[in-house]
């Protein structure tokens, strides 16, 4: 059983939900990052999504823009970000999932990209910008090199993508909370329910929700009837805001652990 | 030519391994819903009597056919026609595809409508059918161009658009796309965005080289009219690219028509500073396909230039990048200062000044009429007019002060 699979089986068995967060490899050094997860799952995170920076992230807000501009002005590479997952791996021994749009994958190779990212310790990957119908490539690559292929869904997806999208994903199903770009907002939208049962009854796998989630009320909202939150701008601010490493690191625990309150609270 | 190369796009939107669908999950609806309205409506009687109507007494078609004489005669070779684009209402043709999509979103009962633009002229071309029709209209330009493109600028606003400056990246058309996708996956529900040229997710390659081959279907019938026979050569710059393919796409299966295209070589291919990207680039996704684009090994987008703001584009139309690999087409490049000389050129020995984009096309024809032969003939598309570009000629010339 891969790691993603395990986490949330065990987290089921425990009656809790799991708390992804996102952090942009890389910003603003690798080094950093590799601090930043590791404190993070030790503060609470059962997931966490690294994100590999792409010059062109359209379906990212100003927040995860800006931190991917810094970890490109900062060199941060595709064989840097698998260094970085390795050097973690070393650590700790939680799901990564990489999270990136797909032209870094398809200029690496489709292949060789799933290969190395497995050999890393890397357990899945998220393409914002792949939808089902380009994804067979990759799903064949993926599925052979052992990581999880998750998909997003979202408010405008029809029940015939759902379906589609059920028979591609593994690992679990990544649904965005609203039509937009990712960032922060003040509240999350209250008709995610329906949306998610739709989901559930075209697939098993766990659904989470993810874009703009970034307080523990948010995360315990959705994860009364989702089976995980993802927050990535919140957690993404507070390291773009803080004066060094070492303030980041201290802040974004501190964060993670108010964060994961949201899961355990409705225990 | 097989006629597979006419049938393409797949049903997926697929030109071999080109095109496609690379888009966020929330778009998918909305690009299969805007698919099927496409679908629906081109082959209409009303739609296209609509359209048609449009074309005649609001844009200026068709648009001439001139042989350019005294440029014939001072490069001594080949007899040049220009297809007057410049000459369409809002002095580009821009405006073919927008009224075709105007047309379409109307239809569909989207009443907000967004766009990007780099030089300006499919932001005024959107701003204009905005205004004709009722709608909402915001344009997405990137900062540095609304600086080169003032003029273009003021226009939209007069026309009633939004002008949203985008100050992320590289401030230019890349940027200006990648904000109106975000608008667009943020209010897709009531939005309809026009893209500007052959580039996108599908159905916009194919929608948009449609509704622009208007250009190519006259060029041909007006050809034929004054020469009896079909051109040797037909030539067009290429930025995103579609006045290439409208003016290219009805002589695809014409195997004696060269088809050549012109980008943008801005200081040289051998520096930096170009966006020569069917000419250096390899295949990448960006802004929904998969085509040609200007990247580096890591796939992050490269920095582009050109001294055309229309040009200023590190990718490319799937369907360019297609006949690229077929042999179809062929492309070439121009630098910024050969542009110049062939905005001069033309200015001087036409009375017509040339967009700067368009004199990347005029470029090529300088190297190229002198080499044929006099029974030879040659297409060139003068996409649009170069008003909006004096203050950047000027500058560039060092004679600035004469426009004050």
């Amino acid at each position: 059983m891969n790691r993603i699979d395990k986490t949330f089986s065990e987290l089921k068995a425990s009656g809790d939900k799991a708390l992804i967060c996102f952090l942009t490899g890389g910003d603003p050094d690798f080094a950093a990052t590799e601090n930043l997860v590791c404190k993070a799952f030790e503060s609470g995170a059962d997931i966490i999504e690294i994100g590999v920076p792409f010059s062109d992230p359209l379906a990212d807000g100003p927040t995860i823009q800006a931190a991917s501009f810094r970890a490109l002005e900062a060199d941060a590479s595709v064989r840097g970000i698998f260094d970085c997952v390795r050097s973690i791996r070393k650590r700790c021994d939680q799901p990564i999932v990489l999270m990136t749009y797909y032209n870094p994958v398809q200029k690496y190779g489709v292949a060789n990209f799933a290969t190395d990212a497995a050999g890393a310790g890397a357990d899945g990957v998220i393409m914002v910008d792949l939808p089902v119908e380009e994804a067979s490539d990759w799903k064949t690559a993926a599925d052979s090199a052992g990581l999880a292929t998750i998909f997003l869904l979202a408010p405008t997806s029809t029940k015939e993508r759902i379906a589609l999208t059920a028979k591609m994903a593994s690992g679990f199903i990544y649904c965005v909370s609203r039509t937009g770009v990712t960032g922060a907002q003040a509240s999350v939208p209250t008709d995610l329910k329906s949306l998610v049962d739709t989901i559930k009854s075209a697939s098993d796998l766990p659904v989470v929700i993810g874009f703009g989630i970034s307080k523990p009320e948010h995360v315990r909202q959705v994860t009364e009837f989702a089976d995980g939150a993802v927050v990535g701008s919140a957690l993404v601010k507070i390291v773009a805001d803080s004066a060094d490493s070492a303030a980041a690191i201290e802040k974004a625990s501190k964060f993670v652990r108010t964060l994961k309150e949201g899961t355990e609270k409705r225990k | 030519m097989s006629e597979q190369q006419t049938t393409l796009p797949d049903a997926r939107g697929h030109f071999g391994m080109f095109g496609g669908r690379y888009v966020p999950e929330i778009l998918m609806p909305a690009l299969d819903e805007l698919t099927e309205a496409y679908k629906k409506y081109k082959d209409d009687k009303e739609f296209n009597k609509e359209l048609d109507y449009y074309f005649e007494e609001y844009v200026g078609r068709p648009t001439p056919l001139y042989f350019a004489q005294r440029l014939t005669e001072k490069l001594d070779g080949a007899k040049i026609y220009l297809k007057r684009e410049d000459l369409c209402h809002t002095g580009a043709h821009k405006l073919n595809n927008v009224m075709g999509q105007i047309l379409l979103a109307k239809r569909m009962g989207k009443p907000r409508i967004i766009a990007e633009t780099g030089a300006g002229q499919h932001g005024v071309a959107t701003a204009t059918a905005c205004a004709l029709f009722g709608l909402k209209c915001h344009v997405y330009m990137g900062v540095e161009d609304m600086e080169r493109q003032a003029l273009n600028v003021f226009r939209m606003r007069l026309l009633g658009a939004e002008v949203v400056p985008v100050t992320s990246g590289t401030q230019t058309l890349k940027d200006a796309t990648s904000e109106a996708i975000r608008d667009w996956v943020t209010n897709v529900n009531d939005t309809h965005y026009i893209i500007g040229s052959v580039v996108g997710p599908h159905p916009y390659p194919m929608m948009v080289r449609d509704f622009q081959s208007v250009i190519g279907k006259e060029a041909r019938k007006q050809h034929i009219e004054k020469e009896g026979r079909l051109p040797d050569y037909v030539v067009a710059c290429v930025g995103g690219g579609s006045n290439a393919m409208g003016i290219f796409y009805p002589f695809v299966k014409d195997e004696s028509v060269k088809l050549i295209g012109v980008e943008a070589a801005g200081e040289g291919i051998d520096t930096p500073r170009h966006c020569s990207t069917l000419g250096l680039g390899s295949p990448g996704v960006l802004h929904g396909s998969m085509s040609y684009l200007l990247q580096n090994e890591d796939g992050q987008v490269q920095l582009t230039h050109s001294i055309s703001a229309g040009l200023d584009y590190p990718g490319v139309g799937p369907e360019h990048s297609f006949f690229k690999d077929s042999g179809r087409a062929t492309y070439t490049n121009a630098t910024d200062a050969e542009a110049l000389d062939a905005f001069q050129l033309l200015s001087e020995t036409e009375g017509i000044i040339p967009a700067l984009e368009s004199s990347h096309a005029i470029a090529h024809i300088k190297k190229l009429a002198p080499t044929l032969g006099k029974n030879e003939t040659v297409v060139v598309c003068l996409s649009g007019r170069g008003d909006k570009d004096v203050h950047t000629v000027a500058k560039a010339l060092g004679t600035e002060g004469i426009l004050l």
